[in-house]
């Protein structure tokens, strides 16, 4: 079982924090950085995409009806997809 | 063949990389720059070395073409000054902690402005924390020597360092000595191939310099800053192979007549030949006085230096760069911080000259050495003196 992140000491480290296992950033937790989330109307969605080619951290993946979405893991809720989408679907709202 | 040849130090740090047989140099080629690089390029047209020579359109991109080079595993060199180390700074501070083993000679030149193209160690003091093993020399033989060392000391497997080769811009660049040229086989047997551990390579994808949040980068700067610290290790080592194939011996600290001196000066780079003509003339007035010349200036040989000066009461540092607005002279600086704890410790006294290519003659460094006994002796209020200043 490898050491969680927090508790890798500097020996730990490859030489110049070398990445051995390129994609990782995937597990990265950037959707804590949030102030805001996207929420849908889907009722209005003619699943153009502009969302998902706009969003600039790929978050936007369509779900299981054809639905493009946010996945929130990594949303940063920058709000771009809410402006770009031609028949405001999305509505940016305050994360409590 | 070892060759004697009559050579600018230039075009002999050329043939130095030609001998260390460098994969890649990518260089900004306009001014500030030196021969170094054009002679580099008239080795590869010619085809005898087999290089591939980027010429880029800045410092910055200059050291970011061999980032990528380094990573790739090839050989690596570069060559800058000046205002040309400036424009590279951020990418220093990337090449050395991505511990990518590329080896630069920087041919150690006044900041503008004023606009200055003349020698003094200005540029070197900023790029002084970018965690870089940096050399000092003190002639066109020990920048050649130092430059082939400097390739087997950054590609080691318990080292992968950068390495700053130090030469006095225009004192050492610019002029024609007589250099030892050895031999390329011997040279070649004496460099391993370069065999860096986590290359870029397509069958085996990583990520390098990758983001650090808070709970890593203490650790991060901490594995560097051992790296670089245990990184004198294997420059002594390789200084003692070096002596033991070519007969030619460097040390992090040498010294000249300081055996027993109570006075000692302080010096770095090509100013150290003209201190010791000065310290011969000096001893045969009667003075006891002896030289100490810095030539690891990263990492800082701490032990070494406090050895040198057991026994010393006065320790007179040349500085050739000026803290603006601080203690002085940045090298006096970090001694007098180094000395602090010793018991009984040397009166440390600062000089700052040659700033700008001035040139300090025999008569010059004795004239430090006078007064700067004299301060030792009676006292000053001030942190520094400028030597040669017109009031």
């Amino acid at each position: 079982m490898p050491k969680p992140d927090n508790e890798l000491t500097w020996k730990d480290l490859e030489i110049g924090c070398i990445v051995t296992n390129p994609g990782s950033a995937a597990v990265y937790r950037t959707g804590d950085w949030r102030s805001q989330r996207p929420e849908y109307d889907f009722s209005r969605c003619i699943k153009c995409g502009v969302c998902q080619m706009n969003c600039p951290e790929d978050s936007v993946k369509k779900n299981e009806l054809g639905y493009y979405e946010a996945d929130l893991y990594h949303c940063k809720g920058c709000g771009i997809c809410s402006r770009e989408c031609p028949v405001w679907v999305i509505s940016m709202k305050e994360e409590s | 063949m070892t060759k004697r040849v009559g050579m600018e130090v230039s075009v002999a740090i050329a043939e130095a990389v030609k001998l260390a047989d460098a994969d890649v140099v990518a260089v900004y080629p306009i001014t500030p720059q030196t021969h170094i690089v054009e002679h580099l390029a008239e080795l590869v047209v010619s085809g005898e070395l087999d290089a591939e020579y980027i010429t880029v359109e800045s410092e910055h991109s200059a050291m970011s073409a061999c980032l990528g080079s380094a990573a790739a595993g090839a050989r690596t060199y570069t060559a800058t000054a000046s205002q040309g180390l400036e424009l590279m700074q951020e990418t220093l501070y990337v090449a050395s902690g991505m511990r990518l083993p590329i080896v630069m000679t920087v041919a150690n030149r006044a900041v503008s402005a004023p606009l200055s193209i003349w020698g003094d160690h200005s540029d070197v003091m900023t790029v002084r924390d970018t965690g870089w093993i940096q050399i000092f020399n003190e002639n066109g033989q020990e920048v050649v020597d130092n430059t082939i060392c400097a390739f087997r000391i950054a590609e080691n497997r318990n080292v992968l360092l950068p390495v700053m080769v130090h030469m006095d811009g225009f004192h050492l660049s610019h002029v024609i000595e007589p250099i030892l040229l050895s031999d390329e086989e011997q040279v070649r047997a004496f460099l391993p191939v370069n065999n860096y551990p986590l290359p870029l390579h397509p069958s085996k994808p990583v990520a390098m310099g990758d983001f650090a949040p808070p709970f890593i980068y203490t650790e991060a700067k901490w594995a560097h800053e051992q790296a670089l610290r245990n990184s004198k290790k294997v420059i002594l080592e390789v200084w003692d192979a070096f002596a033991k194939e070519f007969g030619r011996q460097y040390k992090p600290v040498e010294t000249y007549c300081a055996e027993g001196a109570k006075t000692l000066l302080f010096t770095m780079g090509s100013f150290s030949e003209t201190a010791m003509t000065s310290i011969d003339k000096m001893r045969a007035d009667g003075l006891d006085i002896g030289l100490v010349k810095l030539r690891l200036w990263r990492p800082f040989p701490f032990e070494e230096l406090r050895d040198v000066v057991k026994g010393v009461d006065t320790l007179i540092v040349l500085d050739r760069a000026l803290s603006t607005g601080g203690p002085g002279g940045p090298v006096c600086s970090e001694i007098r911080s180094a000395f602090y704890n010793l018991n009984p410790r040397p009166q440390i006294v600062s000089f700052v000259g040659g700033l700008g290519g001035r040139d300090i003659t025999i008569e010059g460094f004795e004239s430090i050495v006078r007064s700067g006994m004299e301060i030792a002796k009676s006292g000053s209020d001030k942190e520094f003196q400028i030597f040669g200043v017109r009031e």
